[in-house]
C-alpha cells in the first residue's frame, strides 16, 4: 500500500437554512480544497463523495445529484454512506483508492443539507428503524440517543452537570472557528435549564440542524511532496459495523468504535493511544457522545472520561485536546459534513496552521472519529505530520 | 494555509426560517405519498402471530445457546440457522429508559398542558438471554421514578382488538 498525504482542505460556512443548493455547497467546499494546494480539477484522477440520507433532501440518488458540485464530472467517482460516520469514511474511501495504486489524487466532498426537510429533520429518520418491531412505536433518533446517554450515566454515576461541561468546551472553542453555527460563552446551568428534549437529554446537549460541505484533496507521496511542504498523512484507518438489533447490545460501550480505533492503531503502530495521540475530535452530536467516543477509543479507561473533563485534560490548553475545533455541538452538524470538518481540523493543527484554535505543543499526531447508522458505526482516521 | 473567516464568508447564506414561512422566498413543498407492504419473513412473522395470541416467542441458538427476542432465523453471532422456539414471559426489567418530551419529528409535546411525557425504554424480557432487550414504552408509572432494573410487565389490548403487531402490547408498567 503506498502512503497517502492531506495536502489541501475546504470548508464552507455552517448554518441552518443556507440559500445555496447541495451542488452549490458542495462546489464551494471543493473549489476551496483544490485552491488550497493550488491545485486544478484536472489534476485530480477521481472524486469520492459522502453525504447522508437522501431522506433530507427528499432527493433519491444524492450522490448522483452531488455529481457536479464535487467536480466528479466524466471522472471515475462513488458515493459512501454510513449515516452520522460518513464524513470519517469519506477520507478512508480516498484512500483506498490513492494507496491501492489506483490513483494519484482523489478530492473527496463531504455534503449535508438538513433543513430542506419540514416541519424537522429528526422524522426523516423515522425510516431508519426495524419497520416491524420498532417503526409503529414512532421511535426518534432523539430517543434512543437519549436511551444510551442514560444507560452510560447509570452504568458509571456520571452525573448530568459533569457532562453538560462537554457543551461549555465545545461551544466555547467554537468561537474560534470561522465556520462556525452556534459558538457561544454559556454555563452548566444554561444546560441543565434549557429545553427538555427526553431526558436525560436537553436541548444544549445536542448538536444543530445545520447545512454545509467540507473537502480534503488526497494525494500519493510523490505528488504530495511537490504540492506541500507540509503534507499530513493517514496513517491509520478502521471502521465497524456492530448488530442492527441495537437493543440486544450494552449500550453503555461503544465496542464497535473500539474495533475501528485498534485497527487503525495498529496500522499507524499506536501501542498507547493516550500517550501517542495528541489531539482528538471524537464525534460529538450530543454531549455524552464525546465521552462516550473518548472511551471508545481507548483514550482513557472505560469510566474515566469525565474525570478528564473535570481535569481539564480534554481543554484546548490539556494533555490531550479534545474537538479544539468546537465539534458538532459548536460548529455544527451538517452530517458528513461534520465528520470530514474533523478530519481538516487535525489536518490544521498538525500544520499548526489552526489561528485562534491553534493547541499548543506542536502536536504531531492526531485522531478523528465519528459514529452513526443506528448508533452502530465506528469510523476512526489516525493522521500525522 | 489558515481556513479564515474571508474564506467562508462568501460559501453559504443564511435564510431565517421565518422568511420561508412567510413566503418570503420562493420554495416548493412536497409531501412524498410512497407505500409500502412489508414482508416480515418466518422468525417475525411467528412473533406477531404469537403477540396476537398474547404470548412472547423468542428463538434459540444451540452453539451460543442464546435465547434472542426479536427471533430471528439465524444468529447474527454465529452466522447459523437458529433452532428451537421458545416461549419467553411478558415481564422484564427496564435497561435503560427515557423521559420524552417530544414526538417522532421532534415536535413538542404539550407538557404544561398536562400531556404526560413518553416514556420509552429498553426492556430486558424475561425468560431471553441477559442483556436481550426490546424497544417499548412504559406507562402507568411516574416518569420521574422510573429505574434501572425496574421490573415491569406487559399490558395487553383485548384479544378481540389484536391484530399482529408490536403494538399489541399496549406498554409495559411497573409490577407492584
Amino acid at each position: 500500500m503506498r502512503r497517502v498525504a492531506i495536502v489541501g482542505a475546504g470548508l464552507t460556512k455552517f448554518y441552518r437554512n443556507v440559500q445555496e443548493t447541495p451542488k452549490e455547497l458542495a462546489y464551494e467546499a471543493a473549489k476551496m480544497a483544490l485552491d488550497s494546494c493550488e491545485m486544478k480539477l484536472s489534476d485530480i484522477d477521481c472524486v469520492v463523495i459522502g453525504t447522508a440520507p437522501d431522506a433530507f433532501d427528499g432527493l433519491h440518488m444524492k450522490g448522483e445529484y452531488l455529481t457536479d458540485g464535487s467536480g466528479g464530472y466524466r471522472k471515475p467517482y462513488m458515493r459512501h454512506y454510513v449515516g452520522g460516520g460518513t464524513g470519517v469514511l469519506s477520507p478512508i474511501h480516498g484512500w483506498f483508492h490513492v494507496a491501492s495504486g489506483m490513483f494519484d489524487t482523489c478530492l473527496v466532498v463531504a455534503e449535508e443539507k438538513m433543513s430542506s426537510a419540514y416541519p424537522h429533520p429528526a422524522g426523516a429518520f423515522l425510516t431508519i428503524f426495524d419497520h416491524t418491531t420498532e417503526q409503529p412505536l414512532y421511535p426518534t433518533l432523539i430517543w434512543i440517543f437519549a436511551i444510551e446517554m442514560n444507560r452510560f450515566m447509570t452504568t458509571y454515576g456520571y452525573r448530568k452537570e459533569d457532562i453538560a461541561l462537554v457543551a461549555v468546551k465545545n461551544k466555547k472553542n467554537a468561537m474560534d472557528h470561522p465556520s462556525a453555527q452556534l459558538p457561544g460563552e454559556i454555563t452548566v446551568e444554561d444546560v441543565l435549564n434549557s429545553e427538555i428534549m427526553a431526558w436525560p437529554v436537553n436541548r444544549l446537549d445536542i448538536s444543530p440542524t445545520s447545512d454545509g460541505a467540507a473537502a480534503i484533496v488526497l494525494a500519493a507521496e510523490h505528488v504530495a511532496r511537490r504540492v506541500t511542504e507540509k503534507p499530513i498523512w493517514i496513517d491509520g484507518v478502521g471502521w465497524a459495523l456492530d448488530t442492527a438489533y441495537w437493543c440486544t447490545r450494552d449500550l453503555y460501550y461503544p465496542d464497535y468504535v473500539e474495533v475501528a480505533a485498534r485497527m487503525a492503531y495498529k496500522m499507524a503502530g499506536i501501542k498507547e493511544p493516550s500517550k501517542e495521540i495528541h489531539i482528538a475530535e471524537p464525534y460529538d452530536p450530543f454531549t455524552y457522545k464525546e465521552l462516550h467516543h473518548i472511551e471508545g477509543l481507548l483514550l482513557c479507561k472505560r469510566g474515566e472520561s469525565v474525570q478528564m473533563l473535570l481535569d481539564g485534560v480534554t481543554q484546548r490548553t490539556g494533555n490531550l485536546p479534545c474537538c479544539p475545533s468546537g465539534g458538532a455541538l459548536g460548529v455544527g452538524n451538517p452530517i458528513a459534513a461534520t465528520g470530514l470538518m474533523k478530519i481538516i481540523e487535525i489536518f490544521l493543527q498538525l500544520r499548526e496552521e489552526a489561528g485562534k484554535r491553534q493547541v499548543p505543543g506542536k502536536p504531531t499526531c492526531g485522531v478523528a472519529q465519528a459514529w452513526g447508522d443506528l448508533m452502530q458505526v465506528g469510523t476512526v482516521v489516525v493522521m500525522r505530520s | 494555509m489558515e481556513i479564515m473567516e474571508k474564506d467562508v464568508a462568501k460559501t453559504a447564506t443564511k435564510l431565517k426560517t421565518q422568511q420561508i414561512l412567510e413566503g418570503k422566498v420562493l420554495s416548493v413543498k412536497w409531501e412524498p405519498n410512497l407505500k409500502y407492504a412489508w414482508d416480515n419473513g418466518p422468525a417475525l412473522g411467528r412473533y406477531l402471530a404469537e403477540l396476537k395470541n398474547g404470548r412472547i416467542i423468542a428463538k434459540k441458538c444451540n452453539k451460543c445457546h442464546r435465547i434472542m427476542i426479536p427471533p430471528r432465523m439465524f444468529c447474527e453471532l454465529c452466522w447459523r440457522p437458529t433452532d428451537e422456539w421458545v416461549f419467553v414471559k411478558d415481564t422484564g426489567i427496564v435497561n435503560t429508559w427515557v423521559v420524552s418530551y417530544v414526538d417522532w419529528k421532534a415536535g413538542r409535546l404539550d407538557i404544561k398542558g398536562g400531556v404526560r411525557p413518553i416514556t420509552p425504554a429498553v426492556i430486558e424480557i424475561d425468560g431471553a438471554s441477559k442483556g436481550m432487550g426490546i424497544l417499548h414504552l412504559l406507562d402507568e408509572v411516574d416518569p420521574w421514578k422510573i429505574y434501572r432494573g425496574m421490573r415491569v410487565k406487559a399490558v395487553w389490548k383485548p384479544a378481540e382488538e389484536r391484530i399482529g403487531a408490536i403494538t399489541d402490547i399496549k406498554y409495559f408498567k411497573p409490577i407492584e
